[in-house]
């Protein structure tokens, strides 16, 4: 058996990744699929854990989760395809109409 | 019959309705007769509805039309004994005859509709005021009269003098109205109801003479206030900016009687509370001479009618005050009848004269229009009190009732026999300078005749001054035993007994009167340079009686001057800068908050997900140093 913090490890390098694509990148389908590495890392880190700890509700969890991100996958892809069919670009510093 | 009593204000309610929306398309003189016709019927009706008062022996009923609120006695119950009797027919009589009259005069007023609208909501306001068989109901009435009195003393409220008298009028009767309320504020606590029939029945049972003083010096203050008594009586000269048949029925006939009604209805109270009749009596002597001397001055010919009045109405308060009901009750029915006629009469002059009111620019107007000198002529003579005219008789049992009550009222006969020769005098005056003498028109004024529709209602009031007097004489009673009901078990002050006493006093009134009169036309009846030369000699009294004793610059000085002092700095020292100052306040704070925290919005979503990552860090963080 692999020790956990050997996933651990993995899922920290993963999820900074993510978070750094997250703030350099600037296509948001790029950035769309940090998110998903982010929530991946995270996933990891709650399957080994509950592994590690002997308790299925670090799985039941990650089910959870998976759910909610194809949910979520749904809508953040459609608001993109929306964008770039109006704007034909999905560069997200070009959608800074929010400024206060 | 009496099931349909409600009709007696129903009807003049409902032209004055039907009037408000289609009156513009009935237009003149239709809607004016439609009015009209409406407070004749009601005249009729009451007439027919108090018949059975006249035999005798009819019982007073009430009849309750809504339960407003049943708890406090405050519901729409009518009562219908001989007292709301006679006042309903006063009202509805005079009103009748005033409403033809302003057919003709009101002629050719772009508002003409409008005019009788508000004529009618008054007659049906007084109509509930003396009906009432509650003091809420009274009250209702109480305060439409007065709404009505504002808005047609503000009739042609174009002229700012009539804006600021109709205000005036207002606020200065508010001032009773607070008095009025407290009173029956008290009368509540001490009775738990407002009805006629629940508090003068347990009266005596239930009141300390205290909180009978209380009460009654309470309602005193109210009538004061509407019935133009010293110190409030400055609204009424004012009111005469309204048109001359506004104040014949309102300023002079009805509505401020009111007054006079309100403590005569109340007499069970003041039964219980000498004091406070006494305060009635001397407050109404004061107001009778105070006014009379102002009245002998006046060069306005409506003023001297309006100071006049406010003198008659002392007259009837010092006879209610002096537990003389039925002689003061007998002296508004007359003073309605010859006053009306005087206001109407003086309306006629100054239509003909192209709305000139200074009687210092008339003159010789008795062969130009016959009629109404003449029926002025007799009004003059009823307000003298010279026999056989009504004023004798009413004026001559107040004076007598006086002068037997003894005492400090004997002190204020005196004061009402000098009014007496005073108001003769002031009275002549005024007809001397009106219709005889020399012209003093102005350049193209042509005095005409009054119109038939005006002459009509003077001649009837002409006759009603002439005989209205006969209902109650020493000689036969008849007013007083038709009232005797209402005052079962209230002792009323009776004229002495006996016709030499009777002559006595008679004799003192008439010798007043006379010479009054007989100073007033050989005084007056000489070329004017002769009279303005008596005027200068009487210098400074006669200033001060035509500027009707600074008065109005008094309490312009002492109140009102302070009051506007108070409004504006209430205004902009305390609500500007204080509660407008701190709602403002908060509202810039959060302005300027927002303002500064605007640019940490800069719409790029990596600067989100930075601070974001931020505080997860910081949490992290916080959570292995060991936090929570």
């Amino acid at each position: 058996m692999v020790d956990p913090g050997l996933y651990m490890t993995v899922a920290a390098v993963l999820f900074f990744i993510g978070a750094l694509g997250m703030l350099v990148r600037r296509n948001a389908l790029v950035m769309f699929m940090c998110i998903e590495l982010m929530l991946n890392a995270v996933n990891l880190t709650l399957i080994s854990a509950g592994r590690a700890m002997n308790d299925i509700n670090g799985q039941v969890a990650v089910f959870f989760i998976l759910v909610v991100a194809a949910a979520e996958v749904v809508v953040g892809l459609a608001i993109i395809v929306a964008i770039f069919r109006r704007r034909s670009t999905a560069s997200v510093d070009e959608l800074n109409e929010m400024r206060g | 019959m009496i099931d349909f009593i409600w009709l007696i204000i129903g009807l003049p309610l409902l032209a004055a309705i039907l009037l408000h929306f289609v009156g513009r398309y009935l237009g003149e003189p239709l809607s004016g007769w439609l009015a009209s016709a409406a407070i004749g019927a009601s005249f009729v009706f009451a007439l027919v509805a108090a018949l059975p008062f006249f035999d005798g022996g009819a019982e007073a009923s009430t009849v309750l039309l809504w339960e407003w609120m049943p708890a406090i006695g405050a519901s729409l119950e009518i009562q219908w004994d001989p007292l709301s009797a006679l006042m309903t027919l006063v009202v509805t009589g005079v009103g009748t005859l005033i409403h033809v009259f302003a057919i003709s005069y009101m002629h050719g007023d772009p508002r003409f509709a409008r005019f009788f609208t508000d004529l009618n909501l008054f007659a049906a306001s007084m109509l509930t005021l003396v009906l009432a068989g509650n003091y809420a109901m009274l009250f209702l009435g109480w305060e439409l009269v007065g709404l009505c009195s504002y808005l047609l003393i503000g009739f042609w409220f174009t002229r700012p003098s009539a804006a600021a008298a109709a205000k005036k009028a207002f606020v200065v009767n508010r001032i009773g109205d607070v008095g009025f309320m407290v009173a029956l504020m008290l009368v509540f606590t001490s009775f738990g109801t407002l009805t006629f029939a629940g508090v003068f029945e347990r009266a005596p049972d239930v009141l300390t003479t205290g909180t009978a003083t209380a009460i009654a010096l309470l309602l005193l203050v109210g009538a004061a206030g509407k019935s133009a008594q010293v110190p409030l009586y400055v609204w009424l000269p004012d009111a005469m900016e309204g048109p001359t048949p506004v104040s014949a029925l309102i300023h002079a006939a009805t509505m401020v009687t009111a007054g006079v009604y309100v403590i005569a209805r109340s007499a069970a109270i003041f039964e219980l509370a000498p004091a406070a009749s006494t305060t009635v009596a001397t407050v109404g002597a004061i107001t009778a001479i105070w006014a009379a001397t102002i009245a002998l001055a006046q060069r306005d010919i409506k003023k001297v009618l309006a100071y006049s009045t406010v003198s008659q109405l002392g007259y009837m308060f010092l006879a209610v005050g002096s537990t003389a009901y039925v002689a003061g009750i007998f002296h508004l029915m007359t003073h309605a009848f010859f006053k009306a006629l005087l206001f109407l009469g003086a309306g006629a002059v100054i239509h003909a004269m192209h709305d000139e009111q200074d009687m210092h620019k008339m003159g010789g107007l008795l062969k130009r229009m016959p009629v109404t000198g003449f029926t002025m002529g007799i009004a003059t003579l009823a307000i003298a009190g010279i026999p056989p005219m009504a004023g004798f008789w009413s004026k001559d049992e107040i004076l007598a009732s006086a002068f037997e009550r003894g005492g400090w009222f004997s002190f204020l006969f005196v004061i009402g026999l000098v009014t007496a020769l005073l108001t003769s005098f002031y009275m002549s005056r005024q007809w001397v300078l009106v219709f005889l003498g020399e012209p003093r028109w102005s350049e193209g004024v042509e005095p005409h005749r009054a119109p038939r529709l005006m002459g009509v209602p003077l001649i009837i009031l002409a006759v009603l001054s002439i005989f209205g007097g006969l209902v109650n004489t020493p000689f036969r009673y008849t007013l007083e035993h038709f009232l005797e009901p209402v005052f079962e078990g209230i002792s009323v002050q009776h004229p002495p007994e006996g016709i030499g006493m009777f002559l006595i006093l008679a004799g003192l009134s008439v010798v007043a009167g006379l010479a009054g009169a007989g100073a007033a036309f050989v005084t007056y009846r000489q070329p004017a340079s002769s009279w303005q030369r008596f005027e200068e000699g009487l210098q400074p009294l006669w200033g001060t009686w035509e500027n009707a004793y600074r008065v109005d610059d008094v309490y312009g000085g002492m109140l009102v001057a302070p009051g506007k002092k108070a409004a504006e700095l209430s205004a902009f020292g305390v609500d500007l800068p204080l509660i407008d100052g701190a709602v403002n306040g908060i509202a810039g704070f959060f302005v300027g908050l927002g303002a500064r925290l605007r640019p940490l919005q800069t719409g790029y979503v990596r600067n989100y997900a930075a601070l974001l990552l931020a505080g997860a860090i910081v949490v992290v963080a916080w959570l292995l140093a060991g936090g929570l």
